[in-house]
C-alpha cells in the first residue's frame, strides 16, 4: 500500500515534467497521468500518511551544503503552545522553549555541530506550509500533523508524536465530548488546522449537530483559550497534546471525552529536500535510541499528558 | 375644479380701501421733507439710525469674532491637544505594554508606571471630551465608544500580566487581542476624535479672523451722512462747526479705526498663532504618533517573531511589524524636518534637530538589533532594542530621547499659540462694548445737533 502511495505521489510530483513527454506520445502518456491521479486520491490515506517517508541517511546533499554554508538552521516554531514552543517569560534570557525547541536545538546540533545554530522563526499555524515552500525557513517543527493533502504541498519526516483531536470546555460545561452535547454551541479551532477539517466535514456528513457554531476560526489555537476565557465560545477543539497545555493553563477547564482521531507530528521540508529529509529521520532514529525524546517528553509533558499514556512511547517510524 | 361665484352680494362698488400705516408714513415725510424744519428731522433722524446700526453691527460681529477667538485659546485647541493627548498616550500606553511583555521579569518600574499613567491622562481627557461635545454628535458616540473600550483593553493587558507571571504563554495571546483592540479599534476611534476636534478649530479660526465688511462698510456710510450733513449746515449757515454732528463724526471716526485697528491685530495675533502654534503643534503630533508607532512596531517585531509577514510589490516577503517599522520611521524623519521648516526660533528649532539626530542615531542602532535578529541571535537583537544599561545601545534609548526633545517642542510651541492667541484675542478686548457705548453716544450727538439746528425755526 506504501509503494503505491509513494508511486502515486512521485507521479504528481512529476506531472509538470511528464505532461510535455505526454503531448508526443498521447494516448499511454495521457493515460499514465491519469492512472496516477486516481491512484493517489485512492490509495492516500491520512490514517497511513505517517508512514510514508524517506529512510534516514547522513548523507550530505545540496539542502544541507546551503544550511552549513548559510552556518544556521532556520527553523518554523510556534511561541503560543505551553511546554510545545513558548516563550516563557519568566526566563529572562527570553529564549523558546518546549518539546518542539528541544527537538530543532537537536536537528541543528545534528547537522552544524551547534545546538544554538538555529534561527527561530514564529509562524502562525495557516502559514507553515507557504513558509517552507517560499525558503523562508527550512524546515517546521511546530506540532503539525502529517496529512495526504500536505504531503501534496511538503515533504514530511517519519512521525515523532502521537495525538489525536479533543474537545476543550469549562469543567462545569455540559458539552460532554465529540457528540451531540456541542448542538447549539460555538465551538472554536484554528484557522488551517485539521481541527477545523474535522469539524467543517463531520458538520456535512451529521457526526455533529448542524447547529453547531463552527465559525470562530483563530489565528493560533491558544486564541481559542482566550476566547473560551471571555465566554466568547463554548468549547476549543485542537489536539489533544494542545488541548492539554491549554488545560494545564487554567484550572477551569478540562479536556472532555477521549480523542476522536488518531494523528501523527512530523517535521516538515520542502518539497524535494531528500538529503535534508533524511538527515532529520536520521536524528529522529538517534533522538527515540539514545532516550533523548524520552528525557525531553518527562521534561515537559509528562505533567500534561501523563508518563503511562499513548503519547508517552514516540512512535516507530516506517519508511516506504 | 372651480368654484361658481357664490355670492352676489359683493357690493358693485366697494368702498375705497382704508390706507396702510406706510403710505400714511410716507405721505407725512414727503409733506415734512417740503420745509425746512421737516428736512432737518428727517436728517437727524436717518443719521442717528446710520450711527445706531453702525454701533450695533460692530458689537454684533465684533463679539461673534471675540467669541470665536475665545473659543480657539480657552476651548477648541485645547480640546484639540486633549484628543492628540488621548492618541499619543493610548498610543504610549499599548508601546509600554509590548515593552513590558518584551522584557519578561526585566520589566521596569518606570514602563509599568508610564503605561498606568498614560491609561489615567487617557481616561481623564476622555472625560473633559465628553464634557465639551454636544449629546448625540458623532463626537460624543466616538468618546463613548473609547470609554467603552479602554477598560476591556485594560483588562486584556492585566489578564496577558497575570499569565505572564505564571509562566502561561496564553499571556502572550491576550497581549495580542490587546494590541489587536488598539490598533484596530482604539486607535482609528481616537485619530477620529481627533480630526473633529481639528475640524472645530479650524471652524473657530474660520469664525474668528474674516473682516466685519458690513460693519466696515456702516461706518463709511455713516460717516460720508455725516460729512453730507454738516456741508450741508455749512452751505445753509456758513457755520463751520456744528458740535453735535462734529461729536457723533468724532465717535464714528473712532469706533471705524477702533474696528479696523482692533480686528487687525487681533486678526494678525490669531493668524500668527495658526502659522506658529497651531500647524508647528499638528506637525509635531504627527512627528509623535510616527515615533510611537515605530516603537511598538518595533518591540513587536521581536513578540511575534515573523508571526505576521507582508509581501512587497516585487514580491519579496518582509516581516510585517518591520515594514511597518520602516514606514513610521520614514514619517518621522519626515515630519521633523517638516516641523523643522515650521519654526520660527531657536528655542523652537533645537528640540526638533535634537530629535532628527536621536532619530538618526535610532534608525542606524535599529539596523544593528535588525541584523542581529536576521542572523538569528535574538538575545543581542533583544538587548539592542529594550536594553537598559548604556553598553547595549539599545534603540530604547533613542526612543526616549526623540519623545522627550518632541515633548518640549510641543511645550514651547503651545507657548507660542497661547501667546499669539492671547494678544489677538486682548486686541478685541472692550472692542463690542466700547464700540455699543459710542455709538449711543454719537447718535445723540447726531440728535443733538440737529436739534440745535431745528431750534433756530422756533
Amino acid at each position: 500500500m506504501a509503494a503505491v502511495c509513494a508511486l502515486a505521489l512521485a507521479f504528481v510530483l512529476l506531472l509538470p515534467r511528464t505532461q510535455p513527454y505526454a503531448t508526443g506520445d498521447p494516448a499511454p502518456g495521457g493515460q499514465r497521468t491519469a492512472y496516477a491521479t486516481r491512484a493517489k486520491a485512492d490509495t492516500c490515506k491520512d490514517s497511513e500518511a505517517h508512514d510514508r517517508s524517506l529512510s534516514p541517511s547522513s548523507a550530505d546533499g545540496p539542502t544541507l551544503g546551503a544550511i552549513r554554508s548559510r552556518g544556521y538552521l532556520s527553523v518554523g516554531v510556534d511561541q503560543n503552545s505551553y511546554r510545545w514552543g513558548y516563550r516563557n517569560p519568566n526566563n529572562s534570557t527570553g529564549e523558546l522553549e518546549g518539546f518542539d525547541i528541544d527537538l530543532a536545538h537537536r536537528i541543528a546540533k545534528d547537522i552544524l555541530g551547534d545546538e544554538n545554530k538555529v534561527q527561530f522563526r514564529a509562524i502562525p499555524t495557516n502559514e507553515r506550509i507557504p513558509a517552507i515552500r517560499s525558503g523562508r525557513v527550512d524546515m517546521v517543527v511546530r506540532t503539525m500533523t502529517i496529512t495526504c493533502d500536505r504531503l501534496r504541498q511538503v515533504a514530511f519526516s517519519a512521525p515523532y508524536f502521537l495525538t489525536g483531536q479533543q474537545v476543550l470546555a469549562p469543567k462545569t460545561s455540559e458539552i460532554t465530548g465529540y457528540d451531540a452535547s456541542l448542538a447549539g454551541r460555538k465551538v472554536c479551532s484554528g484557522t488551517g488546522t485539521t481541527a477545523y477539517d474535522h469539524l467543517s466535514a463531520d458538520k456535512k456528513n451529521g457526526r455533529l449537530p448542524a447547529s453547531t457554531d463552527i465559525a470562530t476560526t483563530v489565528p493560533n489555537q491558544l486564541d481559542c483559550l482566550v476566547r473560551l476565557q471571555l465566554g466568547e465560545v463554548d468549547a476549543v477543539v485542537t489536539d489533544s497534546a494542545l488541548a492539554a497545555s491549554q488545560a494545564a493553563q487554567d484550572p477551569a477547564v478540562a479536556l472532555k471525552g477521549t480523542s476522536f482521531t488518531r494523528e501523527f507530528y512530523g517535521v516538515a521540508m520542502k518539497l524535494g529536500a531528500d538529503d535534508l529529509v533524511r538527515r532529520v529521520n536520521r536524528t529522529l532514529e538517534d533522538y527515540r535510541k539514545d532516550g533523548g525524546w524520552k528525557e525531553s517528553y518527562d521534561k515537559w509533558l509528562s505533567a500534561t499528558l501523563g508518563r503511562e499514556s499513548s503519547a508517552a512511547t514516540p512512535p516507530t517510524a516506517s519508511y516506504r | 375644479m372651480t368654484h361658481a361665484p357664490t355670492s352676489s352680494t359683493a357690493p358693485p362698488h366697494p368702498a375705497p380701501p382704508r390706507r396702510t400705516a406706510l403710505a400714511e408714513g410716507a405721505e407725512r415725510l414727503r409733506h415734512a421733507a417740503t420745509t425746512e424744519p421737516g428736512r432737518l428731522r428727517v436728517i437727524g433722524a436717518v443719521l442717528a439710525l446710520l450711527v445706531v446700526a453702525f454701533g450695533t453691527v460692530t458689537a454684533l460681529q465684533t463679539t461673534h469674532r471675540a467669541t470665536a477667538a475665545d473659543d480657539v485659546l480657552h476651548r477648541s485647541q485645547p480640546l484639540s491637544s486633549d484628543a492628540a493627548d488621548i492618541y499619543r498616550s493610548l498610543a504610549d500606553a499599548n508601546t509600554m505594554a509590548t515593552s513590558g511583555y518584551l522584557a519578561g521579569l526585566q520589566e521596569t518600574t518606570a514602563t509599568r508606571e508610564r503605561y498606568e499613567s498614560d491609561i489615567r491622562t487617557a481616561a481623564a481627557k476622555l472625560v473633559t471630551a465628553a464634557a465639551n461635545s454636544a449629546p448625540g454628535s458623532p463626537s460624543a458616540a466616538t468618546i463613548t465608544r473609547l470609554n467603552e473600550l479602554l477598560p476591556r483593553y485594560k483588562g486584556l493587558v492585566e489578564a496577558a500580566r497575570a499569565n505572564n507571571r505564571q509562566g502561561f504563554p496564553v499571556g502572550g495571546a491576550y497581549l495580542r487581542a490587546a494590541n489587536d483592540t488598539m490598533q484596530n479599534e482604539m486607535l482609528p476611534a481616537a485619530e477620529d476624535l481627533y480630526q473633529k476636534e481639528n475640524q472645530r478649530l479650524s471652524a473657530d479660526y474660520a469664525d474668528a479672523t474674516p473682516y466685519p465688511w458690513a460693519a466696515i462698510a456702516l461706518g463709511v456710510v455713516a460717516l460720508a451722512a455725516l460729512a453730507w450733513a454738516q456741508r450741508r449746515t455749512y452751505l445753509r449757515t456758513n457755520r463751520v462747526l456744528n458740535h453735535g454732528l462734529v461729536a457723533a463724526t468724532a465717535a464714528t471716526t473712532v469706533v471705524l479705526l477702533w474696528l479696523v485697528i482692533g480686528h487687525s491685530v487681533a486678526r494678525a495675533g490669531l493668524n500668527g498663532s495658526y502659522t506658529h502654534g497651531v500647524r508647528s503643534l499638528s506637525v509635531l503630533h504627527d512627528a509623535r504618533i510616527a515615533s510611537l508607532k515605530a516603537r511598538s512596531n518595533e518591540n513587536l517585531t521581536l513578540v511575534s517573531r515573523g508571526a505576521e509577514t507582508r509581501t512587497l510589490k516585487d514580491g519579496t516577503v518582509m516581516d510585517a511589524y518591520d515594514w511597518a517599522y520602516d514606514q513610521e520611521l520614514d514619517r518621522l524623519a519626515k515630519t521633523l524636518a517638516h516641523a523643522d521648516r515650521l519654526a520660527d526660533d531657536t528655542a523652537g528649532r533645537t528640540p526638533v534637530r535634537v530629535a532628527n539626530e536621536s532619530m538618526k542615531v535610532w534608525k542606524s542602532r535599529h539596523e544593528l538589533a535588525r541584523r542581529a535578529n536576521d542572523s538569528g541571535d535574538y538575545q543581542k537583537a533583544r538587548d539592542r532594542v529594550i536594553g537598559t544599561t548604556a553598553e547595549d545601545e539599545s534603540t530604547g534609548e533613542c526612543f526616549d530621547n526623540v519623545d522627550t526633545s518632541l515633548a518640549s517642542a510641543l511645550t514651547h510651541e503651545t507657548n507660542e499659540f497661547k501667546q499669539a492667541a492671547r494678544a489677538g484675542l486682548a486686541a478685541m478686548t472692550g472692542l463690542p462694548a466700547g464700540s455699543a457705548v459710542l455709538a449711543v453716544l454719537g447718535a445723540a450727538g447726531a440728535v443733538l445737533g440737529i436739534g440745535r439746528r431745528l431750534s433756530e425755526y422756533r
